[in-house]
């Protein structure tokens, strides 16, 4: 039967193969394979290549039409091209254009189409009755939940609901929830971040100004040493690895990973090191230790720019190769060689994620990171910087826009300066704002962090600090399983008067609850996702980007403004929440929302990206560089893309945006910066101001203070406001003109006048090494609350128990317990938990996609193969991992890529619990297609004290055989 | 006339799937069926390197060397293909496949196997160009667009590579050249009886 046949050239497809020759020069197919140094293409057409008819053929005379979104997973921010007929969405082609993404995706990125053909999708409004889920309309469930939530603000105050918003929200949303909770009256909104990089933001915010990314990710490609510590972009943040790897390859740049996992990032690298989890800080310490010891520091960067190094010598010394490796494992050669990179060849980068973060140790570790920068001067400048990676599509600008308990948007706190800002932008009457809330005391208090939300619940009512428990729960894009400690979040669930999910998907809200007991008083709104809706959102890099609406939205889904307009018609507040924002139909306009975040984010710089801007950037990303962001030609020529925050001064001054932060090397204008004077001019008789040290063309050459009014009228320069501008101050500042500030004028005159001097607005500061404030002002090394070396608890134990958040944090006396019980006997190995590629976040929307789900089916915890060894336990085996408080089937991955000693899980399962299925409590057809234990069922109690961060990173298991 | 071919700089790869899930996407393919997987060798240990599989398209293809009826062909582009309309699903292709690109879907009451289905390199098949027919039996037909095959066009890393085989080289010898290390096309010597050579 082995016939070869000759006459296999002979079908009809010459005109195939001669539409393909001819269609593909050879500096098109070398630009889509990102071949790098070819920048000079960066601006060629692919014009007639670009036909719009891929994917399945469109019916017969529809016209196609492309749209341009973001990919909604990973805060990459990939362009999405979305081919649209008949409003139904057909195909997606690569976005070549795009600076960021160049075409390319993950697995996720390249199967968001299946997102909205919703076949798992939540299809209309439903509630529970006596267990049993029935449909509703959009007009019964606000009236119903509307009334409830009226009842129980009556009963108990407005504290008693929590509005938990999402990272999945555009900035307009995040920004629109936050406003309506403070016309609520309660401070009581959070999201996402506060369990991802709520550490990073209030770590480096209070280090040196803004809690942010520094760098971008493109400006990777810039560095000569990449040191990648608790974070798995080749899981997390795949498209990052074209910069991270293609900038390694070219500039033969050192490729370090520390983790406690051989993980698909390491092993690309050039140096992997391997630490135990939730000893980051003595192996930051222990690098920096060898950096003194060789005289690697940049001793000019720190006597100018930098606070307290003494102070934090003192604890460095502490940190010798001994007792970095008896602490964490790691051999202090192998540190002195990675210190030697970090500190010598330069520009090094310092890239973390939720290894870092996500501890109760999680702001202290936060803190160490940016010292190892500041010591070796790696921040401020293009190849260096703090590259933090969020982690959701609009995680950063969720932030920024105020989805935190801890403060209105952008970051300007809870006092009543930050309050009357907010009321004269949204122009509502201070005094009717104070009304609404229990007490103007509580108005100026941190809500309680979602980490806790059940504590909240559960706790004896004199624990929480305010009127009553929590009573609602309105959550927005936001899956349960994401949390801590899932057992005590059921009886939470199960106690709850009131629980409302808005999301695309039922999620574990919908199963747990039901498992847990609750059988009324749970409602489903189905919010569509940001492809069926518009708006902006903020990669990691600060670049804001705008998503077109690719098609209406499916079902009876809503987007997030309508669903926040509807609820606040019913309370009766729509007018002062729309006061200055049209609103078409039930649809408040986002760009509107947009405008008016740009009439109020003086202090973060989001004041110059107007979404014409906005958008005429998203439609010229072909003239953007690749490597310094910048546009080289067309209508945005000189912007960096999606002018990344702070982008001062109103739009027509047309700042560029900032590419990367505190980077003195060039003009304020042209994005330069310093580090921010946030902690006053100086503390304890030491000065606070830069020393010597200002962005070029700056007329002030040394360090000053954030500029007010005063600071204006002392240099002279107040002569330069206009009337207009001079009027609105005086309106602000009453009888305290001089207090008015850059980033309360809302003229904007005092940051226009500053920066025609070339002086940054915040002032030119020293960033702290010595962060005086903070739980612990220098980091130190704490244990985790449940460590497998109860022996080293004596020596290093956590933090002292305290109220933090209106809540007890008893990690002091938890692990004081667990030490005296010996729990790390009858609990050997480590758990710790992170990413897989394939799903996203708490995963029900990605494990609800057949072309992601076919490809991770199972649940499961990788663990040692000694480890397996001496439990009997053979790969693709099922086993029971137990925890303290609870269990978990799964399947075994016996592999190397974790230490003897250390099992570690995927966090992004839901629908099983306790060994159980629970496909049966979602509503027919809504069901992921994949189900699994989740890990935080096993993961314990630990907050971090200055941000409430939970301890996903570090507590103890045991595994054996199922 | 270009030669395609595929390369993945396993240097490059991640294993992020995008090449897996893009491919579903663009061509609609069912659920058990993987025209393209990515293996990953030494998982877990030093060295762990990842590869981007799919039908190499091989000069010389064994698939249609065992096919009893004669269902192959290669196109002018070097692109291999086959026709279903012929396809009796027997399997010899699977067995003669270095690279195990042959896919058949479950079919009938005993679960049998159906006609075989593999990557097109987003070719489509002998039915006319981006025809509705074709779509439904083979998926897109990119390069009759002027497109590439989509797994390589989304790369994410940049690492799968397709496209005229000459340039395909060139890419990666410039590469290989730049960062002074490459561990090989892979699967090159078996498709194409030839080496990269950088």
């Amino acid at each position: 039967m082995l016939i070869k046949r000759d006459e296999r050239r002979s079908r009809k497809v010459a005109s195939i193969t001669q539409a393909a020759s001819a269609g593909l020069d050879r500096r098109t197919f070398l630009r889509r394979s990102g071949v790098g140094g070819l920048t000079t293409l960066g601006a060629l057409s692919l014009g007639a290549l670009r036909k719009a008819d891929a994917g399945p053929p469109p019916p017969a005379g529809a016209e196609v039409a492309i749209r341009k979104s973001i990919c909604t997973h990973c805060s990459v921010g990939c362009t999405v091209l979305a081919e649209v007929a008949n409003e139904v969405w057909i195909g997606q082609e690569p976005a070549w254009d795009s600076p960021i993404n160049r075409g390319s995706f993950c697995a996720k990125g390249a199967a968001v189409r299946e997102l909205v053909s919703g076949e798992r999708r939540l299809k209309y409004p439903m509630k529970i009755v006596d267990g049993q889920w029935m449909r509703i309309s959009w007009n019964q469930a606000i009236t119903e939940i509307g009334d409830k939530l009226l009842d129980i603000r009556q009963k108990s105050g407005p504290d008693a609901a929590y509005w938990l918003g999402s990272a999945k929200m555009t900035n307009e949303g995040a920004y629109l929830l936050r406003k309506f909770a403070a016309l609520w009256g309660s401070n009581n909104v959070d999201h996402q971040a506060r369990i991802c990089h709520s550490t990073t933001v209030t770590g480096v915010a209070n280090t040196w100004g803004y809690g942010a990314m520094t760098n971008s990710y493109n400006d990777i490609r810039n560095s000569k040493t990449i040191l990648i510590w608790g974070g798995n972009p080749a899981r997390a943040h795949p498209v990052s690895l074209q910069h991270i790897l293609e900038g390694a390859e070219l500039n033969r740049a050192n490729l370090i990973v520390v983790d406690p996992r051989l993980t698909r990032t390491a092993a690309h690298a050039s140096e992997y090191v391997r630490l135990r989890p939730g000893t980051d800080i003595p192996v930051f310490y222990g690098m920096m230790w060898h950096i003194l010891q060789n005289g690697w520091e940049d001793k000019e960067f720190i006597a100018q720019r930098v606070y307290g190094f003494d102070d934090v010598r003192r604890e460095i010394e502490k940190w010798a190769p001994q007792e970095v490796e008896r602490v964490s494992g790691v051999p202090g050669e192998q540190l002195k060689r990675v210190a030697q990179m970090f500190a010598t060849q330069k520009p090094a980068t310092l890239i973390w994620c939720m290894g870092v973060t996500q501890h109760s140790v999680g702001t202290a570790n936060v803190r160490a990171a940016a010292i190892a920068l500041l010591l070796t001067g790696n921040v401020g400048g293009t190849g260096m910087g703090a590259n933090i990676f969020r982690g959701h599509d609009n995680v950063q600008g969720a932030t920024d826009c105020g989805l935190d308990v801890t403060s209105l948007p952008f970051y300007y706190g809870l006092t009543e300066a930050a309050w009357r800002h907010w009321a004269r932008v949204w122009q509502v009457d201070y005094g009717w704002l104070q009304s609404r809330f229990d007490s103007k005391q509580n108005m100026e208090t941190p809500g309680l962090p979602i980490s806790r939300w059940f504590d909240a619940v559960l706790l004896p009512k004199a624990q929480v600090d305010q009127k009553d428990n929590v009573r609602a729960l309105w959550v927005t894009g936001f899956g349960s399983n994401a949390i801590g400690r899932i057992p005590e979040a059921m009886k939470g669930m199960a106690r709850l008067d009131l629980l409302v999910v808005v999301d695309p998907h039922p999620t574990t809200w919908a199963s747990l609850s039901v498992e847990a007991g609750r059988k009324n008083g749970t409602y489903l709104l189905p919010a569509c996702t940001q492809f069926e809706s518009s708006g902006s959102r903020v990669a990691s890099n600060r670049s804001i980007q705008w998503g077109e609406r690719i098609v209406p939205p499916l079902f009876e889904a809503k987007d997030d403004y309508q669903i926040i307009y509807l609820m606040a018609k019913k309370f009766g507040f729509a007018d002062v929440l729309f006061k200055n924002i049209p609103v078409e139909g039930d649809r408040p306009v986002p760009e509107d929302i947009l405008r008016e975040i740009n009439r109020g984010g003086w202090s973060t710089g989001y004041t110059g990206q107007s979404p014409e801007r906005i958008k005429l950037h998203m439609a010229n990303q072909k003239d953007f560089d690749l490597v310094t962001l910048r546009a080289t030609d067309g209508p945005c020529k000189g912007d960096y893309y999606g002018l990344p925050w702070p982008c001062w001064g109103k739009p027509a001054l047309k700042h560029p945006g900032s590419p990367n932060l505190y980077d003195t090397s060039r003009h304020v204008m042209d994005g330069g910066g310093t580090f921010r004077a946030r902690f006053g001019v100086q503390y304890g008789g030491v000065n606070l101001l830069a020393e010597g040290s200002y962005s070029r063309g700056s007329e002030i050459k040394d360090g000053y203070p954030e500029f007010t009014y005063a600071v204006l009228k002392k240099l002279g320069w107040d002569g330069e406001l206009t009337s207009e501008e001079l009027v609105t101050i005086q309106t602000i500042g009453g009888a305290n003109t001089d207090t008015v500030s850059w980033s309360t004028d809302l003229s904007g005159g005092i940051v226009r006048v500053a920066l025609r001097h070339g002086c940054v607005p915040y002032g030119n500061a020293k960033a702290r090494m010595n962060a005086f404030g903070l739980p612990d002002p220098i980091p130190v090394h704490r244990e985790p609350i449940n460590t497998p070396r109860p022996e080293l608890v004596s020596q290093y134990s956590t933090y002292p128990d305290a109220k933090q958040f209106r809540l007890p944090n008893i990690g002091f006396s938890l692990q004081k317990a667990a030490v005296d019980k010996g729990l790390s006997r009858a609990f050997p190995l480590v758990f710790t938990t992170g990413r897989i590629v394939e799903f996203e976040g708490s995963g029900e929307e990605t494990r609800s996609n057949k072309w992601l789900a076919e490809l991770q089916q199972e649940m499961f915890a990788e663990i040692n193969p000694a480890d397996a060894a001496a439990r009997g336990i053979e790969d693709g085996a099922w086993i029971w991992v137990s925890g303290p408080n609870a269990k978990a089937k799964v399947k075994a991955l016996v592999t190397g890529r974790v230490a003897k000693g250390v099992v570690w899980m995927p966090y992004h399962f839901g629908g099983w619990f306790d060994g159980k299925d629970l496909r049966a409590n979602y509503p027919a057809g809504t069901d992921p297609i994949v189900l699994g234990e989740s890990a935080n069922t096993l993961t314990t109690y630990g907050y971090d004290p200055a941000t409430g961060m939970q301890e996903p990173k570090t507590t103890l298991c045991q595994v054996s055989a199922a | 006339m270009a030669r395609m071919k595929f390369l993945c700089d396993a240097d490059r790869c991640i294993e992020c799937n995008a090449c897996v899930t893009a491919c579903k996407n663009e061509n609609e393919v069912p659920w058990g069926i993987n025209r393209r997987r990515v293996v990953t060798i030494n998982d877990g240990k030093p060295g762990e390197r990842s590869v981007s599989m799919a039908c190499m398209h091989c000069t010389d293809a064994p698939c249609a060397a065992v096919c009893p009826v004669n269902c192959f062909y290669t196109t002018d582009d070097g692109v291999v293909l086959h026709n279903k309309d012929l396809c009796i699903g027997c399997g010899y292709c699977f067995y003669a496949c270095p690279f195990g690109a042959p896919q058949y879907p479950r079919v009938g009451a005993f679960g049998s196997r159906g006609k075989m289905d593999k990557c097109t390199f987003c070719a489509g098949g002998p039915e006319p160009n981006n025809s509705e027919i074709e779509y439904e039996k083979y998926g897109a037909n990119r390069l009759a667009q002027g497109k590439l095959p989509m797994c390589a066009e989304v790369c994410s890393t940049k690492a799968l590579l397709a496209g005229d085989g000459d340039v395909v080289e060139d890419i990666y010898g410039t590469r290989v050249k730049a960062r002074g290390y490459g561990s090989g096309a892979w699967g090159w010597q078996t498709a194409y009886g030839e080496d990269v050579s950088t």
